[in-house]
């Protein structure tokens, strides 16, 4: 069972970065109004961040790396781990987190590598600095998690387009003795792999002549087999049951005292699902912050993206303790609790 | 668990059908109010009423409310 503690290690610092560029839900000509303002009324999803042809996820992310690095003026040669955590690298290979760390100016003793994980990606991507960096002793650690999935979703296809929007994070890590722990439960359940996938362009399904071809799938939804499929229903059906799951096993498990926790942030996927794990978890409205309405599902930067536009003033300087839940795409799943953490929050940065 | 309530419950998801055209017999693909997203209501529904998770296919499965009554009343 995917459940354990590391203790000693510190979250110093979160930033995000998203594209200027922003899309209106209500502006698209993919449905009807009214078929929209169902959508926004059900999904919460208003406006969404999308970036430009000339922007990759490694880019929003790098620039967010910058400006932590810079505001906690950490020097970059101490940094021993960069986990690049996102299913929008620039390449099928190499990694992004060796281009990042070249970029980055970071020492080339420093190990790098990506973890192409989704919603579940930010939770596991602490887990996996946390660990590493307490089993090695490294003193400074960085994870930059985030997606540009409006890349990889097709354009006339009202089952995706609406809901996804393009952000990167970027979080750092410290060894610190006086840190509280952090504690993990982590999941998996493969047999649904196939609720949100591309079916084309990695080594089972090399891109043939038949990959680009659009097929109408239904009404409103025509897509190629390079695009992402997302089967609402099942992803809906395994959220509302796992989410609750997973979050009361963590606090099960380590004895966590709900009361105690000032807030639960969680992957935002849609208003309605993130509703219906909240009620069913009974928690109260105003520890769970939403960032859907002006930035949309974001992969694996949701959790960070809602810490920053929406918490940063209620846990700049002060010490909280932190719930996170990440679930989704694999289909896997990850919650996590921190004390007494002291983040830096840096401003949300636009590219 | 109940017919009755079952049908209640469904027409409850609804917003704009008239309740007296909720059935057991009712192909529920075919009302006007029915789509993708009164598919996830549906879902939530088993879950807060039933305790049942419904999948993506128990609906495409399903044509008539009986259809969808029976699947939650086998899986609760």
């Amino acid at each position: 069972m995917a459940a354990f503690s590391v203790n000693d290690i510190a979250i110093k610092g979160i930033s995000c970065c998203v594209p200027k560029n922003t899309e209106r839900n209500i502006d698209l000509e993919l449905i009807t109004q009214e078929e929209i303002r169902k959508f926004i009324e059900v999904t919460g999803v208003e406006e969404r961040r999308i970036a430009t042809k000339e922007i990759s996820t490694s880019d929003l992310c790098c620039e967010a790396a910058e400006q932590l690095i810079s505001s906690l003026n950490w020097h970059k040669d101490e940094i021993e781990i960069l986990v690049f955590v996102s299913q929008t690298g620039d390449y099928l290979l190499p990694v992004s987190a060796s281009i990042l760390q070249n970029r980055l100016g970071l020492s080339t003793q420093c190990m790098a590598f990506d973890v192409p994980l989704g919603c579940s990606g930010y939770v596991y991507g602490i887990s996996i600095i946390a660990g590493m960096m307490k089993t090695a002793g490294f003193k400074k650690g960085l994870l930059l998690a985030g997606d540009t999935i409006s890349k990889i979703v097709s354009k006339t296809d009202k089952s995706t387009l609406p809901l996804f929007g393009d952000a990167g994070s970027a979080t750092a890590f410290e060894i610190d003795e006086k840190a509280g722990n952090i504690f993990f439960d982590l999941g998996t359940d493969g047999s649904g792999y196939k609720t949100i996938i591309v079916p084309d362009g990695g080594a089972r399904n090399r891109i043939n002549e038949d990959s680009l071809k659009v097929n109408k799938i239904e009404e409103g939804i025509s897509r190629s087999s390079c695009d992402l499929v997302l089967d609402g229903m099942d992803v809906f059906s395994f959220g509302i049951s796992q989410g609750p799951k997973t979050v009361n096993k963590l606090i099960e498990k380590f004895a966590i005292d709900k009361e105690k926790v000032d807030y639960f942030i969680f992957h935002q996927a849609n208003m309605m699902m993130n509703k219906m794990i909240a009620k069913k978890l009974k928690l109260p409205v105003e520890k769970v912050p939403y960032s859907l309405k002006h930035f949309g599902n974001t992969s694996s930067a949701t959790i960070p993206l809602t810490i920053v536009s929406e918490l940063k003033d209620q846990i700049l300087n002060q010490s909280s303790n932190l719930l996170m839940c990440g679930f989704g795409v694999g289909l896997s799943w990850g919650t996590m609790f921190v004390e007494d953490a002291k983040i830096e929050c840096l401003d949300l940065i636009e590219l | 668990m109940e017919m009755n309530t079952f049908l209640q419950n469904f027409a409850d998801i609804l917003d704009e059908t008239d309740a007296i055209l909720i059935t057991q017999e009712t192909v529920f693909r075919d009302l006007d109010e029915w789509n993708s997203l009164t598919a996830l209501s549906l879902i939530a529904m088993a879950d807060e009423e039933y305790d049942v998770k419904l999948t993506g296919d128990d609906i495409k499965s399903s044509n008539s409310l009986n259809d969808i009554f029976e699947i939650i009343k086998n899986k609760g």
